[in-house]
């Protein structure tokens, strides 16, 4: 499994065909507590920059952008329940969705985990 | 993922409950604890006497209410004791500095609210004959004619409820006059320090909002929105003064860029009061504007409404006020309330904002205030205004960090939150501290141009020796923050009815109404 | 102060002003007056109205003349309250907060829905965010509002639908609310709108609108404009209302030529999130005691900007609060009582007046408003001449709704606890006199 990690703060965790999304730790504590979460409908297709789910705090929503094209194959809907879950481990449990990649060239203008903490050191 | 800037943490701060003598009532002398309602009232309690004939046949058909409603009553002491209590757990500007910038707390005469509750004004029907009304139609079209001269505009639609709704009311004109020129439209430029009404006000008529970045000094800079400018925007809006206190000073350029690239100038007229005898806003090519009488005009804004929002066009907009407005044949008013009247008058008006004519008692209070100061008095208002938070910007600018300069602002002075860097200490945190000074705080997190705005609109209430106690108190928390007392802001407020609350919890698991306790089961009990 | 800010004059703090654009004489307006001169102007403004106090008065079609209690006015004129702004910090706005969250309890309870929010402009503006709602709920763009809608809220719904692109099915004026409604709704529906007690007074079964749109995927938008009403009647949430609006005016609020007053806005849970305006909810403190705050704010416009569910800012605030101090007075009893008498009243001047040759009823079920057809006399007319003699009679349909046809001679009017046997009296011998003649 290799995980790429975007400029936006998501991270795409990619196994075969499959990517796992989520956003990065970084992301969640800029976001201050999460209250809710909006997640796409499985199947839906989603293009590379398309609106795939709103994270809420108390004084702030964020639109996560899908970070590569594809299908939507699962929703993480356990954490609408749970939205603390992304506070609290935002690179694993807290995954937001599954998707078919439609696209693996994509991944290649992400950036690995090194890129992405020197991107992080320039904010 | 798109961020937004005003992430800010809003759970409490952990830190030690302060000493206190604990009393038995939970009470703190003047400061009494007061259930809701539904814990203190009962169901066969009323305060109101009402008789009802018994002698009738009821005519409801076969829809009389199955399952009664549950709301208690309390009797006229018990609910006057209720509702002063809570009121006692409020900040208003009748008891203070009210620093609130972008919303302008200025003393409310109560000769506005006298006037509005004249009989003739308060107990008369939307629907009377209008010959039974003609004192309140010519009142309408007074307070009209004092928008039209003060803003230099050529026609005004009265019955817009509220500033956002002006703001869709001016933006619904546009889009319709565009559409008379035969064109469609897709785009509308906001300046990135906008209210967030403006940005939904453009999306809710189905524009595509176009941000506009801020340059350096906090204004808009003309050739920014010249190059965002093309055959698809339908309008700019922008705020003047703007947000950040700043008067756009190259307002007429960007409204001649404007209108050269056939879009219209709406101008959020949120921050009129800074600038009312010194400027007229058709003088600088605005097409539409509203104008907050709660604000500017000093109606009272009764925790949260209701505003005005009337509306005043140009030449080019006129003939697409919604109805009801007033028309004048030479000194005589007519009051045309539907679009089929309209017509007869070669008039098109784009439609109804609101039943019937409008905020009516805003209306009442607003010419009074008006009457009261005359062309004389508004325009020392705007000056005092201005003197006031140019006052406290030249007071606390070597403590507290202006993002643009050291440069005269208009009504309202906005600081940034890097005079904090390293103290440990948020914009959040202080705000809160200066709660327990006893001052309402500024405007935070707004404008989101810069990081950590706090901007302070004092208002031209404020005599020098207010001033001069609250710049004293700002100074004292500054430096309190630097010395490292970061309990004092961490923590805070301390002596307010209620600290900090918990913000993420009433997000997370939303509580909105009271709910009757389940009653205590045998088995619980036990 | 001048000195300390570093400038000569005042106007140094204008100079960003373009020249050409600043004002130098002053503004062709009059000059500051006393307090006296202002009172004395605008007193005489008022003497030429005349207030619904010193007449029969049987106009209603949206606003009503109730009796507020003293109390009312007293309390919300406390500085605490009036002038207070917005509760951005709740920690010095316990008082508009509290207040608030009783009055959702209290519009919850009476609409019998599972929330309200903290109150919108007024009853048409709800009507028309309820729409734009209702298509965000359902993904469909299309609403099918009946005859019975106030001409008004119809008007405005019309008006933001055409501009914000969306589609619409207005029926005309139709006084039994109900023609062609179920045969209007189909897959595109989003929503349909009924009011009940609809404009012309008449009582209408929702539950059976609320199933065809339900088995079309569309929501049912229920209006009222008389709150009153909801004493005595079936409310839209046991019939299958999905957003319930109204206007609340009747409690707490004077007439005031038509505003301010206070829209109110229900729904069901499921559909919290879509909802336009203000709410507020309950939360602890830092000390662990219960407090309230605005919450749910992100779906509002000064944090999600063009993504808001409504670009609404204020509340009706001190209206809304006006309502809940009303009602707490009122009470379970004291509400239903005061339903009781204003449908009492209604009847009585119903039998009045049905009797009246040239009148017709149209109703069969009514709360406090009905509607009569002055049989080929122009309503309008009428109304004018019992005004010249001292009586306000109702709303003639015609006024208000210029467009629908076979309306010149429909008059609405609303009887409330204010008419007293006197009044009715007057008003049936003063319609027999003008029918008469006219």
């Amino acid at each position: 499994m290799t995980t790429y990690y975007s400029k936006d703060h998501e991270w795409v965790a990619v196994e075969g065909d499959t990517a796992t999304i989520g956003i990065t730790d970084y992301a969640q504590s800029q976001l201050g507590d999460v209250v809710f979460l909006e997640l796409p409908d499985v199947g839906k297709t989603l293009a590379k920059g398309d609106e795939a789910a709103v994270v809420e705090s108390v004084k702030a929503a964020s639109e996560v952008y899908a970070a590569i094209s594809g299908d939507v194959s699962e929703a993480n809907d356990a954490l609408a329940d749970e939205p603390a879950k992304v506070n609290e481990d935002p690179e694993g449990a807290a995954w937001f969705i599954k998707m078919t990649i439609a696209n693996k060239s994509e991944l290649d203008e992400l950036m690995d985990e090194v890129a992405y903490k020197a991107f992080l050191e320039t904010l | 993922m798109g961020m937004n800037s005003q992430g800010r943490l809003s759970t409490p701060a952990e830190t030690a409950a302060v000493a206190e003598h604990k009393t038995f009532t939970g009470n703190k002398a003047l400061q009494i604890e007061e259930p809701l309602i539904f814990e203190i009232g009962r169901n066969e309690v009323t305060g109101v006497d009402i008789d009802v004939p018994l002698d009738f046949k009821p005519r409801l058909g076969s829809h009389r209410r199955k399952q009664p409603i549950d709301p208690p009553g309390l009797s006229e002491p018990e609910a006057m004791r209720h509702y002063v209590r809570l009121s006692q757990k409020n900040c208003a500007i009748d008891m203070g500095l009210y620093p609130l910038g972008s919303c302008t707390m200025k003393h409310n005469p109560r000769l506005n609210e006298k006037m509005a509750r004249l009989p003739g004004f308060a107990d008369v029907h939307p629907l009377q004959p209008l010959f039974t009304v003609s004192g309140a139609v010519e009142l309408i079209a007074e307070l009209g004619k004092w928008l039209l001269v003060t803003t230099g505009m050529a026609s005004v639609a009265m019955s817009p409820k509220a500033g956002a709704h002006g703001e869709l009311c001016g933006m619904m004109s546009i889009k319709v006059a565009l559409t008379a020129r035969g064109e469609t439209r897709t785009k509308v430029l906001v300046p990135e320090s906008a209210h967030g009404t403006n940005p939904a006000t453009a999306a809710l008529l189905g524009y595509k909002v176009v941000t506009i970045p801020a340059r350096e000094d906090g204004t808009v800079d003309p050739a920014s929105v010249r190059e965002l400018l093309d055959d698809q925007v339908a309008a700019i809006m922008l705020t003047n003064p703007n947000t950040c206190g700043l008067f756009e000073r190259d307002i007429k350029e960007i409204a001649d860029a404007v209108h050269e690239a056939g879009a219209y100038f709406y101008c959020d007229g949120a921050n009129f009061n800074a600038i009312v005898g010194k400027v007229k806003p058709g003088e600088l090519g605005v097409d539409a504007m509203h104008i907050n009488l709660h604000k500017t005009f000093s109606t009272p804004h009764g925790g949260g409404g209701p505003g005005a929002g009337p509306v005043v066009l140009s030449e080019k907009l006129a003939p697409f006020a919604p109805v009801p407005y007033v028309r004048f044949e030479g000194d005589t008013a007519e009051f045309v309330e539907t679009r089929a009247k309209a017509k007869e008058h070669g008039d098109t008006p784009f439609g109804r904002m609101t039943a019937f004519h409008g905020q009516m008692g805003m209306f009442i209070r607003a010419l009074s205030f008006m009457l009261s100061h005359g062309c004389d008095g508004l325009k020392q208002a705007s000056e005092d205004a201005v003197l006031n938070a140019n006052y406290i910007r030249a007071s606390l600018q070597d403590l507290m960090s202006l993002p643009f300069g050291k440069r005269p602002n208009m009504h309202e002075v906005l600081f940034d939150d890097s005079f904090l860097k390293d103290t440990g200490v948020t914009t959040l945190d202080f705000a809160k501290a200066m709660i327990d000074e006893g001052y309402h705080p500024m405007t935070m997190y707004f404008p989101l141009v810069i990081h950590g705005a706090l901007l302070i609109e004092p208002t031209e209430s404020e005599s020098l020796a207010s001033l001069d106690l609250f710049v004293a108190t700002l100074r004292d928390l500054v430096m309190s923050a630097k010395r490292g007392e970061t309990e004092r802001f961490t923590g805070a407020p301390y002596h307010s009815p209620r600290r900090r609350l918990d913000e993420t919890a009433a997000a997370r698991k939303p509580i909105l109404k009271w709910v009757r306790p389940e009653p205590a089961t045998a088995e619980a009990t036990e | 102060m001048l000195a300390c800010i570093g400038v000569k004059s005042i106007d140094d703090l204008f100079a960003d002003i373009p020249e050409v654009a600043r004002l130098t004489a002053p503004m062709d307006l009059p000059r500051r007056k006393s307090e006296l001169e202002v009172e004395r102007h605008l007193s005489r403004l008022a003497a030429k109205n005349v207030p619904a106090s010193d007449v029969p008065f049987f106009v209603g079609g949206g606003a009503y003349k109730h009796h507020v209690p003293a109390t009312v006015d007293h309390l919300i004129q406390r500085s605490e309250f009036l002038t207070s702004y917005t509760p951005y910090q709740p920690e010095i706005t316990q008082g508009t907060l509290q207040a608030l969250f009783e009055f959702q309890t209290q519009i919850a309870d009476l609409t019998a829905m599972d929330v309200a929010n903290a109150s919108m402009y007024d009853g048409s503006t709800a009507a028309a965010e309820a729409v734009l709602m209702a298509h965000r709920v359902t993904r469909r763009n299309k609403a099918v509002i009946s005859g019975g809608v106030h001409p008004h809220y119809r008007a405005v719904i019309r008006t933001t639908s055409e501009l914000a692109d969306d589609t619409f099915d207005i029926l005309p004026a139709d006084p039994m609310g109900t023609k062609d409604i179920l045969s209007r709704i189909n897959k595109e529906t989003s929503c349909v709108v009924v009011q009940s007690p609809s404009f012309f007074g008449q009582l209408i079964d929702l539950q059976l609108i609320a199933d065809k749109a339900h088995e079309c995927g569309a929501l049912l938008i229920a209006v009222f404009t008389e709150v009153v009403s909801l004493g005595l009647i079936e409310p839209p949430g046991t019939q299958g209302a999905d957003i319930v609006v109204g206007e609340g005016q009747s409690i707490g609020n004077p007439l005031t030529f038509g505003g301010p007053y206070v829209g109110l806005f229900a729904t069901r849970q499921k559909y919290v999130r879509q909802m336009p305006g203000r709410l507020c909810g309950e939360t602890v403190d830092a000390d662990g005691k219960r407090g309230f705050v605005v919450t749910l704010s992100t779906r509002e416009q000064h944090i999600r900007r063009e993504k808001a569910t409504s670009n609404i800012c204020t509340n009706a605030g001190l209206c809304q609060l006006a309502f809940t101090i009303h009602m707490t007075l009122l009470g379970k009893t004291g509400f239903e009582k005061l339903a009781l008498a204003n449908h009492a009243a209604a009847v009585k001047l119903a039998e009045m007046l049905e009797g009246i040759d040239g009148v017709e009823l149209l109703n069969d079920a009514f709360f406090n408003e009905f509607t009569l057809r002055l049989k080929g006399k122009d309503s309008e007319a009428v109304v004018n001449t019992l005004a010249e003699k001292g009586i306000m009679a109702g709303v003639p349909v015609k006024r208000i709704d210029p467009i629908s046809e076979g309306v010149g001679d429909l008059l609405v009017v609303a009887a409330t606890e204010i008419n007293t046997d006197e009044d009715r009296a007057a008003f049936a011998a003063a319609l027999k006199e003008v029918l008469a003649w006219a």
